[in-house]
């Protein structure tokens, strides 16, 4: 298969203005004649349904939680970037492009970068204006904060609840547009499948999460934000109900998967405390602007914190480079913890730690000031641990956070799949191999409020649309399709829990797909994961009915996450470098830094589902690097 | 420990509930309470029986699905938390607990501890929001927000809509997160156009819904894991007043020309 990402001509700056010129407009009076479905409410699906609604079209929502507040957007602590330069400190949309390409580590789109940079600004403002209370100064200006070590101010924040405050907002445009009609919510329903018709997307087959009923919705145009897949892992930083298959499924029916094995791990997280652990819970990442990170210099140290004197620490970040010191990326940061933990140098109960610590901040800033900044962070490491980090230093480790990886978009941000659009975490396009804090937030709200509404626009003008109906036979399949896996889960009737599962899959995932990897251990993954899958669909044990039923759904899920985590096990094994969150331990140089190999490497991989059992097919994207020059990131 | 536990079975909305009690042992003092119940049903699964159903998804205390009763507190004993963030070091050997769903004629029971809050979408969609299409809005820092103003729409904002304060409420008022709403949006300079308009509609709405009137007893601010204060519930029907008297319908004539 050709890829085509259809990135405009011209110089990159003008690129999506241009673009927006050309692109086609469905006249005003014509958009009401046109059915959109959107698959998630997060940042990126909800900005999107309210958007479209707004527009006249006629939208369908849905989520898997109670109300679409829910969405795992939610949990986003830290901020949102945004190229205003309200601090005068040099910031400029070509800088937060820089940034971020060189973030990414030269494995994203530059022109989707750039347009994403150009669009940050209008976000403020439109969150602003939706009555988002970011923090302000004292003369009533909004504030900013130096986020995840970038060199200017340039995250907007509202406390340490930044994505609650953004979502709260798309959320409330959507229940306007629901209170005018223009907007039909379906809650705790569940996609299930895509339909496929004359080879495009032309509906949804939905499950509700109340009574077990299984629907199929059509549409001109089916849009997924339906956020990211880190619980491949089990253990993550994602709410309980993230999952990828709303994605998955759309794989399957033909939309090809893109860097699946890019995932972010994010460096501050509160450490595992027992086989019983259901998540892990995020620290921001603000903490590393005053906190110090230090393991004990010798091997197998059993004192307490305080007891071990400066002269036996090893403030391993600051050792190592002294420029970004505590504040090096999150990949960089993990993987060194990750190396003094190899080393036996791990603090805590299980060895699988390191500290940060605020004594000498306190020291420095008095304790009220630190309170000021981290109080709530504090509170609920308390509340976790029963730890008072006042008193004894933070115990981190590193988890899963995000998947930079998702379904292969289009500039338009079209699936391989005509007529099915994928945005925020979902798709792969803009944050390369690895993402910079403080722009997730951005990448969901730019999708859905302003790229989106333009796009799908020029989809649905130039494209003949011929009438469908539930008669269809794709629509029939599909839906038959979807009631017998649901009856093929029900009827194994084994004796091991969904969970046992699950938590047996991350465990492989996490040894050998995640913070290192290596072609043996990949390898090795690639034969017990499928073996694991096969005892999965002969010993599970859902119980219950077909109606509510909350192993059912998590049994449908887990079964997604044991193909997609082959898929990424593959991927990984393929792309023989290192880069961005992607640590192949063959690929470094000699002081133990991620290698590319820029020549063999710099495209996207756009994985093609084989079929049950089969292999899947690689596509390549070549990607072309005219503004920023790739050169080896360095921290030092 | 061991804990004993007496926990609200349901299986439908129109089925009969009541109690079943279940032992568990080995519960470790890091376990969140969640983490409890999920080693219980796990235990439920193997044996065949049907597990206990319970919302939640983020376990971080922000997303607002989870809650129930333990022991007729909601949340739990532990000010300020959502029942995902209750750890069991705050229980000991022996104790015995009590689990109801949220109990409101507004939030009728789904399964076990699941409750329908839909509710409070309809409160939000009624008026709880500044009517800003995509693509409308000013620079940011066009309007100027007083810090203290801002903090104190923070401080409402937060409010994750768990349905606490309804559940811990004798006459079940949804007063304490509707007002958080309408504080929030009403203390922004964003949000003035739209005031009256918004605090009538919302207001009529919690009314139309099966929530009580609020009489001022406090329990919702006792428990709220957001620790919303009962003052936004005076700055609502302060603005309710105003409304009554200030509103007026906008005329439909407009721009025909
Ligand atoms: C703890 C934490 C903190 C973070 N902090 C930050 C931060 O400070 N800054 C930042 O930029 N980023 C942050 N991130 C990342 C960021 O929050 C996410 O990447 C982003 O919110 C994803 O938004 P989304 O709209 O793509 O998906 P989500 O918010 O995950 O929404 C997914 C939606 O899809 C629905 N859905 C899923 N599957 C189905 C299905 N099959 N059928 C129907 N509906 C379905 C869900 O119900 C939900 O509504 C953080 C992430 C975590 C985990
Ligand atoms: S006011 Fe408090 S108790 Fe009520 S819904 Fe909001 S957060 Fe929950
Ligand atoms: S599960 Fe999200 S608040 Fe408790």
């Amino acid at each position: 298969m050709q890829l085509d990402a259809r990135i405009p001509e011209g110089p990159i700056d003008k690129k999506w203005d241009n673009h927006r010129f050309r692109l086609k407009l469905v006249n005003p009076a014509n958009k009401r004649k046109y059915n959109i479905i959107v698959v998630g409410t997060g940042l990126a699906g909800g900005a999107a349904s309210a958007t479209l609604a707004e527009l006249g079209y006629n939208v369908k929502t849905f989520c898997i939680q109670d109300s679409p507040r829910r969405a795992h957007s939610i949990a986003a602590q830290g901020g949102i970037n945004a190229a205003k330069n309200y601090q005068n400190d040099g910031d400029s949309i070509y800088r937060l492009f820089y940034d971020t390409v060189k973030g990414g580590d030269y494995r994203a789109r530059e022109a989707n970068v750039h347009r994403l940079a150009q669009i940050s600004v209008n976000i403020i403002d439109q969150c602003v204006a939706q009555g988002v209370p970011f923090a302000r100064e004292y003369g009533g200006v909004l504030a900013n904060r130096s986020f995840g070590g970038a060199q200017v101010s340039r995250t907007f924040y509202a406390r340490g609840q930044t994505g609650q405050q953004l979502l709260l907002g798309a959320y409330q445009a959507l229940m306007r547009q629901v209170a005018l009609g223009k907007v039909k919510l379906y809650p705790r329903t569940e996609m299930l499948d895509v339909v496929v018709i004359d080879g495009k997307a032309r509906g949804i087959v939905t499950r509700s999460l109340v009574d077990g009923k299984t629907e199929v919705h059509l549409a001109d145009a089916v849009v997924l934000g339906s956020g990211g897949y880190g619980n491949v892992f089990f253990l993550s930083t994602n709410a309980k109900g993230s999952n990828a298959t709303a994605i998955w499924r759309a794989h399957k029916k033909g939309a090809l998967f893109a860097n699946p094995c890019y995932t972010q791990i994010h460096p501050t997280c509160i450490p595992v405390s027992g086989d019983y652990q259901s998540k892990l819970t995020l620290m921001s990442e603000s903490l590393r602007n005053d906190g110090r990170i230090w393991v004990p210099l010798n091997k197998g140290d059993k004192r307490t914190p305080a007891e071990i004197p400066e002269s036996d620490r090893d403030y391993y970040l600051e050792r190592r480079y002294p420029s970004f010191g505590n504040l090096v990326p999150r990949d960089v940061a993990s993987r060194n913890a990750k190396m003094v933990c190899d080393e036996g140098r791990g603090v805590g109960p299980t060895g699988l730690g390191v500290y940060l610590d605020f004594g000498d901040a306190i020291q420095r800033l008095g304790k009220r000031t630190i309170a000021e900044r981290y109080g709530n962070l504090f509170d609920m490491y308390e509340r976790i641990t029963g730890e008072d980090p006042y008193q004894v230093p933070m115990r981190i480790y590193p988890a899963i956070h995000y998947t930079m990886g998702g379904l292969w978009v289009d500039y338009n941000l079209m699936s391989t799949i005509p007529g099915m659009f994928v945005l925020g975490e979902a798709n792969f396009s803009d944050h390369g191999a690895n993402r910079l804090g403080a722009s997730a937030l951005m990448q969901g709200l730019a999708d859905g409020y302003f790229i989106i509404p333009y796009t799908i626009g020029d989809y649905l003008a130039s494209t003949k649309l011929e009438k469908v109906d539930q008669k269809h036979a794709a629509v029939k399949d599909a839906e038959r399709g979807v009631k017998e896996r649901l009856e093929r889960l029900l009827a194994v009737n084994g004796t091991r829990t969904v969970d046992s599962f699950h938590r047996e899959l991350g465990k492989i995932m996490w040894e050998h797909c995640g913070m290192a990897r290596n072609a043996k251990g990949l390898t090795e993954a690639l034969e017990t994961i499928p073996a694991l899958r096969e005892r999965f669909w002969k010993e599970v044990r859902v119980g219950g009915t077909g109606d509510l039923n909350l192993e059912l759904e998590k049994a449908g899920r887990v079964a997604d996450f044991f193909e997609l985590g082959e898929l990424m096990c593959r991927d990984a094994l393929v792309r023989e470098e290192s880069c961005g969150g992607h640590f192949r331990e063959e690929y470094q140089t000699p002081e133990g830094e991620a290698q590319r190999d820029d020549e063999r490497f710099t495209y996207v991989a756009a994985w093609g589902w084989g079929g049950e059992g089969q292999k899947p097919e690689l596509h390549k994207e070549p990607l072309e690097f005219k503004e920023v020059k790739p050169s080896q990131r360095s921290y030092k | 420990m061991r804990l004993k536990l007496h926990v609200w079975r349901q299986k439908g909305k129109s089925a009969e509930g009541s109690f079943s009690s279940y032992d568990v042992p080995d519960v470790s003092e890091h376990m969140s309470f969640l983490e409890m119940l999920d080693v219980l049903n796990q235990r439920l699964i193997e044996k065949g029986d049907d597990p206990v159903s319970f919302d939640h998804d983020c376990r971080e205390g922000i997303c607002g699905m989870c809650g129930f009763m333990i022991n007729g507190q909601a949340h739990g004993p532990l000010k300020g938390t959502t029942v995902c963030q209750l750890h069991m070091r705050h229980y000991k050997d022996g104790d015995e607990l009590w689990l109801e769903p949220w109990r409101a004629a507004a939030f009728p029971i789904l399964k076990d501890l699941m409750v329908d809050r839909s509710a409070f979408d309809r409160i939000i969609a009624a008026g709880g929001y500044i009517s800003t299409p995509s693509g409308s809005a000013p620079d940011g820092n066009a309007i100027p927000v007083p810090k203290d103003k801002s903090d104190r729409a923070m401080d409402a904002a937060a409010c994750i809509g768990c349905g606490a304060c309804v559940a811990s409420c004798p006459n079940a008022s949804a007063s304490l997160f509707t007002s958080a709403k309408v504080t929030h949006l009403n203390l922004l300079p964003q949000g003035e156009p739209e005031q009256e308009r918004r605090t009538l509609a919302m207001v009529m709405q919690m009314r139309a819904e099966m929530f009580g009137h609020c009489t001022n007893v406090g329990e919702c601010e006792a428990v709220c894991p957001k620790q919303i204060s009962l003052e936004n519930i005076a700055k609502m029907n302060r603005d309710y007043v105003q409304a009554v008297f200030k509103y007026r319908e906008p005329s439909a004539a407009s721009g025909s020309g």
